[in-house]
């Protein structure tokens, strides 16, 4: 994972959406949020996740791979960035090719957009909106050692299984001690 | 740290791991021009702390996180878009008055407007007394403003019918804490609850209701303490609770007393605290004793094991602390409901030590303080009695009148609608309230209101009730005044104003001001050139009461990021734990009450066999005269729905008829298991006809005179189609805001009760033309996981 980076926990979220309210506020992409929010198995559970970039380090973002107009970009500290303006062709690839459905796709604009840690704070020593918002610190922005002094009761997974193969990823999920599994179910069993 | 170094006195949660390094104020994403004017957030009774973005040309344009140690940066996203109520298309901008009774409103000028205010109670106390015009406060505004309100009923109106929304709000706790305590504050800070090995949340959706709030129980999960939930519904806090116990709502009192029978039978009671610092126990005892787990389970509809497993954390902690809410105290025995947590409480010495602690967690932004200085029926600054002689001659001196005319105790909000009914009274000032929301039986209240003879109301948006107003005047939003409020914790912080009140709006404390001069009772009263000369007023006026602010001022909140009343003098930090080696009471001492369960107004029976509750959902504040025309709020949750369990037989969506003795309304169901079979429940934020107010009975609390909001029988059965969901009222010729008002076209329930998910909202026509494309190149990528 990153030195610094998002850890979500879905076991603290109560699903009120701050994040996605403030993704909306970014400067950058005002009334647009690039936060999924789902609420699981409503009926049931009352549990809900936020999904963000999780800036996929092997393979090397998938939707970088598959950018035909090299559009987006990877930095030296491996946040994978938002399509740049000037090169997206809109063609949707990345949208195809992200394991984890986060790239959105805004026709009108004939633009991509996704999460990039909101590059803007986080250059600058901040946490992302999302993370800073949070009320509950489902998601969380600093180091795994942080994490760790925090939660000593929990535990975070980089590594996601899709089918026979696996994803690591520069953002991580937080489970529960007890039911840590490496690496985590990266679909829906 | 934009607050660095802050003083032990008012320490916050630097115990968290901080999100982020650099400091707030240190930040900016657009350079040059922009401001960050530090303030907190215009809703819920946690106050997080904000900063407002304001650009070159004074426009409030944006939010950045604080870091305020109430909240250390978290919003809720309903703190997230509170500043885009300023520059809000929807904003009063001019007075508005209706010539005829079914007439239109039409503008006028504030001379006018003035004019036909000052004539109509003129006229009104001339023929039928000074009593007979009222004033209906509210809560969701700084003290000043609280405080002025009282004063101005009292010495410019010379009438004794003055009451506040927190009596829909808090009163239950306030009366429980005084008959108790002595005093009505939390006894504790929130970060106590770090140092809690048990926390007890009753009746009060902490998630959804105080969201930030959640940040200091999850932390004190991390170190180890237990959550124990209670709630009709498995709330967002409950979801992964050690212990959550789902009773019937109205039966808080029978499970508080069957935990309270098993920590006295084992012997987990603390013997000394009660000799030492409390009277009454043994009559509590006598009581509880007759509450064995299977007799208040059977009372509660829960497990016995469920109140024995309770009793037994609870009684063997070292530290634990209870937080309730309105689900607890919006009933007709909504005070006795407080008390037997209270005797809980004080059986095992939870109070006055880090981690050992109780409190109300008080609904609105100045639920708090909007209670302490004297816009209540019953009450003077200072959380004094207005029937105390001394009481009486100190606030008339501070006042400059003679004791003599300052008016006796008046009635409660609802008692003065149906008042309003009976013609006794005549005129109304109403502000920073939605009765026609809000209220219970809402038939009833609308009937009050239809009978006066003249009614004017102060607001920024033309609420339901304002829109039936003789005369509206427009106001200001918290952004456009500075002022205090006391957060659920009673720590006193600072509203600071970014921008002026847009067109002719006003500030709310000078319309008020204008106004008592016009009429030119004591009008040198009411000269007040700033809110600051309203707080030193105020001060004054609280020094030596209950709620002593004479300590506090702008600038000590300031530096240290809040000051908790009491602060009785200049030199004095404040004190955020109360309660720590004597009570408030003549002889020092707590006093236990023993309290008998007594059934709610209603039972359920052949006719109306299950339980209607009412309450908040995240997105959406009160009466949602400010949250429903926010974009990103009413995408989240443009509607209201009826929730219900699975074993009713209803499916997600369909339309579902919700009948009690007062009314019907149908709405979409919304099938969840965390809720119990025997009770559905529907947000109470939507005007008629889908107004959860519709329903509820006006039952009141004989203490507290609060409503029995939380629990009255119904029926449930499938309905032919959904109610229509009313937008937003706009000013009087002005077009509606196509884009906050998209999202109400959509009929069905929201996901989860927190909202849609975003893979679950109607797109819009931007984006379902984004979303057709997509689709047809990439079927399942895109596609909700479900």
């Amino acid at each position: 994972m990153l030195s610094e980076t998002l850890f979500i926990d879905p076991g603290r979220c109560i699903g009120c959406q701050a994040c996605v309210v403030a993704c909306r506020e970014c400067d950058s992409h005002r009334g647009k949020s690039m936060i999924h929010l789902d609420y699981l198995e409503p009926e049931e559970s009352g549990a809900a996740m936020p999904t963000v970039c999780m800036h996929c380090q092997d393979p090397v973002a998938p939707c970088a791979e598959v950018c035909p107009a090299d559009a987006i970009l990877v930095d030296e500290g491996g946040v994978v960035l938002s399509a740049a303006k000037d090169r997206c062709i809109a063609c949707a690839n990345c949208v195809h090719a992200c394991p984890f459905g986060v790239p959105k796709l805004d026709v009108a604009e004939a633009l991509q957009y996704k999460c990039d840690l909101c590059y803007d704070r986080t250059s600058q020593g901040r946490a992302p909106m999302c993370a800073t918002v949070c009320p509950t610190d489902a998601i969380f922005y600093g180091s795994y050692a942080d994490l760790l002094a925090a939660r000593p009761h929990s535990r975070p997974v980089d590594v996601f299984a899709f089918g026979d193969g696996t994803v690591q990823t520069g953002a991580a999920v937080v489970v529960p001690l007890d039911a840590a599994r490496h690496p985590a179910p990266g679909g829906w069993t | 740290m934009s607050l660095g170094g802050v003083p032990p006195v008012a320490p916050g949660v630097d115990r968290f791991v901080t999100a982020g390094r650099a400091a707030s104020d240190e930040w900016a994403t657009e350079g040059d021009g922009e401001r960050l004017v530090p303030t907190h957030c215009s809703y819920c009774g946690v106050q997080c702390g904000m900063y407002l973005r304001v650009d070159r040309a004074g426009r409030v344009f944006g939010v950045e996180p604080r870091d305020h140690p109430i909240n250390r940066l978290k919003l809720c996203p309903k703190g997230v878009t509170a500043y885009q109520q300023v520059h809000h298309p929807d904003r009063l901008l001019h007075p508005l008055v209706r010539d005829r009774r079914d007439g239109p409103l039409r503008r006028a000028s504030w001379d006018e407007a003035l004019d036909r205010v000052v004539a109509a109670i003129r006229d009104i106390q001339d023929r039928h007394g000074r009593d007979a015009f009222a004033v209906y406060s509210g809560s969701s505004m700084t003290t000043e403003k609280a405080y002025l309100m009282g004063k101005f009923a009292r010495v410019a109106l010379g009438t004794r019918h003055v009451d506040y929304n927190g009596r829909l709000c808090m009163v239950s706790a306030a009366a429980a804490n005084k008959l108790a305590f002595g005093a009505d504050r939390a006894s504790s800070p929130w970060f106590d609850l770090l140092d809690a090995e048990v926390i007890v949340v009753a009746g009060t959706n902490v998630g959804e209701c105080f969201p930030v709030l959640t940040q200091y129980v999850w932390a004190a999960r991390d170190r180890g303490a237990k959550l124990v939930t209670v709630d009709p519904r498995r709330t967002p806090l409950a979801r992964t609770a050690d212990v959550h116990v789902p009773l019937r709502p109205g039966t808080d009192v029978a499970f508080f007393n069957g935990v309270l029978h098993v920590v006295e039978r084992d012997g987990l009671v603390d013997e000394a605290f009660i000799a030492e610092r409390t009277t009454g126990w043994e009559a509590v005892r006598g009581l509880v004793r007759r509450y064995p787990p299977e007799r208040a389970g059977e009372i509660c509809g829960v497990d016995p094991a469920l109140i024995e497993q309770v009793g037994q954390l609870w009684g063997r902690a070292e530290r634990a602390m209870a937080l309730h809410g309105r689900g607890l105290e919006h009933h007709l025995h909504g005070v006795d409901a407080c008390l037997s947590v209270i005797d809980l409480v004080l059986a095992t010495g939870m109070l006055g030590r880090p981690g050992a602690g109780y409190g109300t967690l008080t609904g609105q932004g100045n639920g708090q303080g909007g209670r302490e200085h004297g816009q209540k029926a019953d009450q003077l600054p200072g959380a004094r009695s207005i029937e105390d002689p001394e009481a009486r001659r100190y606030v008339a001196g501070v006042w400059g009148i003679d004791e003599s005319e300052l008016p006796h105790q008046g009635t409660s909000a609802v008692e003065m609608v149906r008042q309003m009914a009976r013609g006794e009274i005549r005129g109304l000032l109403g502000i920073c309230n939605n009765p026609l929301v809000s209220m219970p039986n809402l038939p009833e209240i609308r009937r009050g209101y239809d009978a006066l003879d003249f009614h004017v109301q102060i607001d920024f948006f033309l609420s339901e009730t304002a829109a039936r107003a003789d005369v509206v005047l427009p106001g200001s939003v918290w952004a456009e005044d500075e002022g205090v409020t006391a957060n659920g914790e009673g720590r006193v912080v600072k509203h600071n104003r970014a921008t002026d009140p847009p067109g002719e709006a006003r500030v709310d404390w000078e319309i008020v001001c204008d106004i008592a001069r016009r009429l030119g009772r004591h009008a040198d009263g009411f000269a007040f050139r700033s809110a600051g000369e309203i707080f030193d007023e105020l001060r004054l006026a609280s020094r030596g009461g209950g709620a002593d602010y004479y300590g506090i001022t702008y600038d000590k909140i300031e530096a240290q990021g809040g000051v908790f009343w009491p602060c009785p003098s200049l030199d004095h930090p404040g004190t955020p734990r109360v309660f720590v080696d004597r009570f408030p009471t003549p002889d020092g001492r707590a006093r236990f009450h023993p309290v008998e369960w007594q059934p709610p107004a209603e039972e359920p029976d052949a006719a109306f066999p299950l339980r209607l509750t009412t309450g908040r959902t995240v997105a959406h504040y009160l009466s949602g005269n400010q949250t429903r025309r926010i974009g990103a709020l009413v995408e989240q949750t443009p509607r209201p729905w009826v929730e219900v369990h699975p074993s009713l037989g209803f499916a997600d969506g369909d339309p579902v008829t919700v009948t009690t003795r007062r009314g019907a309304i149908t709405l979409p169901a919304l099938v969840v298991a965390s809720i119990r079979p025997d009770t559905v429940f529907i947000p109470y934020h939507w005007a008629a006809p889908v107004a959860a107010n519709g329903l509820t009975v006006d039952a009141l609390d004989a203490r507290s005179r609060i409503p029995e909001f939380k629990v009255c029988a119904c029926r449930v059965e499938r309905g032919a189609a959904l109610d229509t969901v009313p937008a937003p009222l706009p000013p009087p010729g002005h077009a509606p805001p196509v884009e906050e008002r998209a999202a109400l076209a959509d009929a069905g329930p929201p996901t989860a009760p927190q909202g849609r998910g975003t893979g679950e909202r109607p797109v819009s026509a931007e984006s379902a033309a984004s979303a057709a494309s997509a689709e047809s190149a990439a079927p399942a990528d895109q596609e909700d996981p479900r």
